[in-house]
Formats: C-alpha cells, sequence, structure tokens
C-alpha cells in the first residue's frame, strides 16, 4: 500500500465535477482507494462517498491506494486531487 | 363581483427577467415503498439491474439531446447521473439489501437512496446539499423504472407557461422547452441550486425558494413574475399586468442590447477605443469574466490564494492557479497584482506584529520586500505562468521608486534564475504599479521612466486622499471618487504617463461607476476594470460618449468645487447626448 497527504486546490472544493473527473480515473484502476479526512474514511471510486466528505479548498486529505498499478494510481489520482477544475 | 387584492409571493431572484403567463403546476412522484419481503433474491436484483440499465439508457439520451442543446459542459451533469448508476456505494449496497434482507428492490432503494440523501443535507456546505437533487433525480428515475411508469412530466408541456415545482431537478430543467416555459418558480432552493444555475445560462428568468406559498398556485392561473425583484404576483389586475408588459418590453429590449455587445470592441461614439476588463478574485470569476465580454483582466488579486489556509502557498500551487488564468483568458491581457496583505487583510500563520494604524503600516509591496523569501516565491510562479499567456505584473502600494526598483531587481533576479534552469518566460511581460498613495500620483512623472503602466486603485487613492478610513461610517461622506482633488490627482497621473508613452487603467470601484465614466474617458483613461457584471452596462454607456467632447469639457470640471456639481454636470450632458 501507498499513501500520500494532498492539499486540495480547487477553489470551490471538490463537489460534483471534480468529484466525478477523480472518482471515473479512480475507477479505471484495478488498486483499492481510500481518500480519509478528518478520521473519516471512504471508497474513492464511489462519487457519493466522496461528496459526503464535503472537501473544500485547502483542506487536507489522505490518499491511499493498495494493489495492482497502485505507484501509478497515486501519482494520477494525486494530480486530480490538487488540480484547478473550470467551473 | 369586485376582484380581491392580488396576492404577491417574494423569494430569491435567481436569474433576472419578467414573464407573464399561466402557472403550470410539475408534480413529482411522491411515492413512498412498502417493505414486502421476497421469495426470489436473485430475480429481485436482476429486476432492480434491469431498471439500472433502463435509467442509464434514458439519462444517455437526456446527456446527448443537452449536449445538443447547451453545450458539452451543461450536459457533464448527466455524466454525473450515469456515474451514480455505477456508484458502487449506492448500487451495491442496494443489492446487498435486497440479498440480505430478502426485501423488495424499490423498499431497498429509498432506503439506501434515501440515507445518502439525508447525509448531504445534513451537510454545511451550500454546494453539496444541492448534490442530494442529483441523488434524487436519480433514484427517482429509478424508482419510476421498478414501478413501470414514467418519469417527470416537463417534456409534455406544450403551451406557453410559467412553470411551478417545489424543486426543479436537473433533468427537469434540461428537458425545459424553452419555446413554451417562459420562466420558473420553486419553493425552495438558493441562487447557487443547480436549477438557478441552469436558468441564468439559459437566461429565462427564475425565482426560487419562494416558499410554502407558491405551493398554492394552481395550473391555469395567470401570474406574473418580476425575476429582478424575486417578486410573483398572483391572479394580477388589468393595471398590473399592463405595467408589467411594459416593463418586460424594457428589459428584453436593454438585455438584447446589451447582449450584441459581447463580442464587440469598446469604442467611443467617435471612434476612440478603451480597453474594458475585469477585476477578479479567484479562478471562480473567470466564467462570468468571459461571459461578459471582457477584453483583459485589469486586476488579479492574489490574496486569495494565501487567505484561509495554514501555511503560505507553495511556488508549484500559484504557477497552476496563474497559468490557469492565463490560458482561460487566451492571450487577452491579464494583470495579475502581488500579494497586498496587511491594512485589514490579516495572515495569522504570517503572526504579524500589531499595528496601531495598519492601513499606514507595513502592508502590500511594502511587507514583501521585507519578507522577500515570500516575495522571491510569488515571483517565481508568475515568472513561470508568463509562457502561458499575456502577463503583466503589478506592484501595489508603491509610495516612492526606490520600492520599484527593489522589487524589480527581486523579479530580475528570479528570472535569471529561472531562465539558467532552462525554464521557458515570456520576454514581454509588462511590469507596472499600483498608484494609490497620493505621494505616488504626485511623483507619477519620474515613476513612469521606471514603470510600464499604472493602475489607479481609486479606493485607497481616496482613503488616503481625504485622510478618511473607508471602513468608518461616520466619514463615509468623504469618500467622493468625483471630487476634483481626486479628479486632478487622476489628470496628473495620465498626463505623467502619456508623456513617457506609458497606458493608464482604474481598478477601483470608480471605474464602473456609470458617473465617472465620461470624465475618465474625457481625461484619456486607457483601461477600465471593473466588476464582470458592470462590463456591458459601461460598453454601451461608452457608445453614445463622444472622446472629443469630454476631453473638452475637462478644464470646466477640474474647475468645479465639490462633487454634486460634478455630478450635476455630468447627468445633464449626458442625458442630452
Amino acid at each position: 500500500m501507498v499513501s500520500q497527504t494532498f492539499t486540495v486546490l480547487n477553489p470551490s472544493g471538490f463537489h460534483a465535477r471534480p468529484t466525478k473527473v477523480f472518482v471515473q480515473a479512480a475507477s479505471a484502476f484495478p488498486c483499492k482507494v481510500n481518500v480519509t479526512k478528518g478520521g473519516k474514511k471512504v471508497n474513492g471510486k464511489s462519487s457519493l462517498s466522496m461528496l459526503t466528505l464535503g472537501i473544500q479548498q485547502n483542506e487536507e486529505v489522505l490518499l491511499e491506494v493498495d494493489g495492482e498499478q497502485e505507484e501509478q494510481a497515486l501519482k494520477e489520482l494525486g494530480e486530480l486531487l490538487t488540480k484547478i477544475f473550470e467551473e | 363581483m369586485v376582484k380581491m387584492m392580488t396576492t404577491r409571493i417574494n423569494g430569491i431572484a435567481a436569474s433576472p427577467g419578467i414573464a407573464i403567463a399561466k402557472a403550470y403546476r410539475l408534480q413529482h412522484d411522491t411515492y413512498v415503498p412498502t417493505t414486502s419481503k421476497i421469495e426470489d433474491a436473485s430475480a429481485e436484483t436482476a429486476r432492480f439491474r434491469q431498471a439500472v440499465e433502463a435509467a442509464k439508457q434514458e439519462l444517455e439520451a437526456i446527456r446527448v439531446m443537452t449536449e445538443q442543446k447547451m453545450g458539452a459542459a451543461k450536459a457533464e451533469i448527466f455524466e454525473a447521473h450515469l456515474l451514480l448508476l455505477e456508484d458502487p456505494d449506492l448500487i451495491d449496497a442496494i443489492i446487498e439489501n435486497i440479498e440480505n434482507e430478502s426485501t423488495n428492490a424499490e423498499y431497498a432503494l429509498n432506503e439506501v437512496a434515501g440515507g445518502f440523501i439525508d447525509m448531504l443535507l445534513s451537510m454545511d456546505n451550500e454546494l453539496l446539499r444541492a448534490r442530494a437533487s442529483d441523488v434524487r433525480d436519480v433514484s427517482g428515475r429509478l424508482m419510476s423504472q421498478l414501478r413501470g411508469v414514467s418519469y417527470a412530466a416537463v417534456s409534455a408541456i406544450n403551451e406557453p407557461c410559467i412553470l411551478f415545482a417545489e424543486d426543479l431537478t436537473p433533468s427537469d430543467t434540461a428537458q425545459l422547452n424553452l419555446d413554451y416555459v417562459l420562466g420558473f418558480v420553486t419553493e425552495i432552493g438558493s441562487r447557487t441550486s443547480h436549477s438557478a444555475i441552469m436558468a441564468r445560462s439559459l437566461e429565462i428568468p427564475a425565482i426560487v425558494g419562494a416558499g410554502a406559498a407558491a405551493a398554492d398556485i394552481e395550473t391555469g392561473t395567470m401570474v406574473i413574475m418580476d425575476a429582478v425583484a424575486g417578486l410573483v404576483l398572483v391572479d394580477p389586475t388589468a393595471a398590473e399586468l399592463e405595467v408589467f408588459h411594459a416593463s418586460k418590453a424594457a428589459f428584453d429590449a436593454r438585455r438584447s442590447e446589451l447582449r450584441k455587445l459581447v463580442d464587440q470592441p469598446s469604442l467611443s461614439r467617435d471612434g476612440h477605443r478603451v480597453e474594458l476588463a475585469a477585476n477578479i478574485g479567484s479562478v471562480e470569476d473567470l466564467q462570468k469574466v468571459l461571459a461578459n465580454g471582457a477584453e483583459g483582466i485589469g486586476l488579479f488579486r492574489t490574496e486569495f490564494l494565501y487567505m484561509g489556509r495554514s501555511a503560505l502557498p507553495s511556488e508549484e500551487e500559484q504557477f497552476q492557479v496563474y497559468k490557469h488564468v492565463l490560458e482561460r483568458m487566451n492571450n487577452k491581457p491579464v494583470v495579475i497584482r502581488t500579494l497586498d496583505i496587511g491594512g485589514d487583510k490579516e495572515l495569522p500563520y504570517m503572526k504579524m506584529p500589531a499595528e496601531s494604524n495598519p492601513f499606514l503600516g507595513l502592508r502590500a509591496v511594502r511587507l514583501c520586500l521585507d519578507r522577500p523569501d515570500l516575495f522571491r516565491t510569488q515571483l517565481r510562479a508568475l515568472l513561470r505562468a508568463s509562457a502561458f499567456g499575456n502577463l503583466k505584473i503589478m506592484f501595489p502600494m508603491i509610495a516612492v521608486a526606490e520600492e520599484l526598483r527593489k522589487a524589480k531587481a527581486l523579479l530580475q533576479e528570479e528570472k535569471e534564475k529561472l531562465l539558467q534552469e532552462g525554464v521557458q518566460v515570456s520576454e514581454t511581460i509588462e511590469v507596472g504599479i499600483m498608484i494609490e498613495i497620493p505621494a505616488a500620483a504626485l511623483a507619477a512623472d519620474s515613476l513612469a521612466k521606471e514603470a510600464d503602466f499604472f493602475s489607479i486603485g481609486t479606493n485607497d487613492l481616496i482613503q488616503y486622499t481625504m485622510a478618511a478610513d473607508r471602513m468608518n461610517e461616520n466619514v463615509a461622506y468623504l469618500y467622493q471618487p468625483c471630487h476634483p482633488s481626486i479628479l486632478r490627482l487622476i489628470r496628473m497621473v495620465i498626463q505623467a504617463a502619456a508623456k513617457e508613452g506609458k497606458w493608464v487603467g482604474m481598478c477601483g470601484e470608480m471605474a464602473g461607476d456609470e458617473t465617472a465614466i465620461p470624465i475618465l474617458l474625457g481625461l484619456g483613461l486607457h483601461e477600465f476594470s471593473m466588476s464582470a457584471s458592470s462590463i456591458l452596462p459601461a460598453r454601451a454607456l461608452m457608445k453614445g460618449l463622444s472622446r472629443e467632447e469630454w476631453a473638452a469639457y475637462t478644464e470646466q470640471i477640474l474647475s468645479m468645487s465639490s462633487q454634486e456639481s460634478i455630478h450635476t454636470f455630468v447627468k445633464e450632458k449626458t442625458r442630452s447626448e
């Protein structure tokens, strides 16, 4: 398993659009993807559960990936967590 | 029978406009399933999976239709809905529920989706609460599939109406036939609800959050909706109808006049070109900037990057933000102001010493020169981003040339370092300063030799010239943008820049003020930077003004003794034009 903490930069936080893009990318990986914020850990392949984390701009989240292609997943999904999305 | 007084209902004006038509009430299915034990769990699971597949096909059709009608960005919501139909925490949880509890699919769906809806509704973020309507929309569609009934009926509307509903789901809004639906009123929601956002992009009048009173309005009732004021008139009188038909005509004419100006250059009546730019405080404002036809960004405040967090933003974070803005503006000029912190804006993590007079203290460029480490990080991020668009860098609160020289030296050092590292940096970055301290205005002639441009920050310039705190209501009367003293300073700055062939902008509230614009045009201001929503009205105003005439009025205006007499003069002249 590999993990890293990221700071979310998108101004409006991680709601509909960023979540959609993140979950689509996460679902394409065979490994398990978990995202933790403030002690709450959810499945990174579920957009509903990701939304319930209520991630806002400048908040830190922990990304954990476990299984096949985990290094690649950590890199790509980490980039999405810090990306700024067009609204 | 004598008609009773018209009922008036207030709501939130979510998308401006006026509509007059009969009401049409949209009734959503409010079916609540009961639990029943099932014999064959695998058959029930199969039935559920079939409903999911059918719902996916429906949504895909809506997505394609929306993309054709409203573009890819607006269709994205349905990609999110399709994703919900593949969400393991939703779909798998329902199937588990069917299998483990031997319960019917309708009940399992209601339980699991209901849990998520409640969870989202309880969040303290409005944007996330709004996502509950997505879950409700998708689960409602699934429920209709399971029950074999058709979902929602907006597409069935075939005569002009104003739509009334408790709330509109994203799929309702996407399927509105705009030939018939002239506007809508919902009982719940806010300006940031999905339906409100869609209404603004479709440019149809919308009132949201009208409350329970709106629930009593039945299909066929005549209504007027004034979505400028956020008012619904139920069963209006003939006199009211006449008044609102007239204001609707005026509103629609004004809107179509302004819309024509979006892609037009900003020209005065006598063909003099100026630049109408936008002020932004974050990347979120970009959409509005582009939609309102801004010719550039005249002020990008970078403070948001530093505020509401526990540590300074990294070079990489800043670079991403600047690059994003430059790319979205597609080579139009973008003036980015370096950090303007201090004064009334504090950063707790910087542990700045308390000052007895912060507006006259260590703020903006003074602070940056005091903390070169912090300043260098921002300058490097800006330089790296310069390769991606038309960047202009602006230093705030310059009082004396020495400060500009120091800031420019740091910028040059970082530029050379980056070039040595092989990083691409634009060769044509203009470096300018804010003119917001009277000393800088008075010495503009010498500053103009060293700065590539000036941007007049009127909010601070007025506060420092009048020695009146702009936060203090007791001295608010001294906030007088058109006072001769301020106008003389502005003229001094523009004339000094002109001698050196430099351009002058203005990024305070004054630049968008309809009374000030004619005077500023006459004084020869090149760039007017304002909030995005003021740009089209300013462009329309500009079209009617003669640069030459207003230049000729300058002497007369500047010799007046009060703002009041100047206002009167401008109003008289603009009325006669």
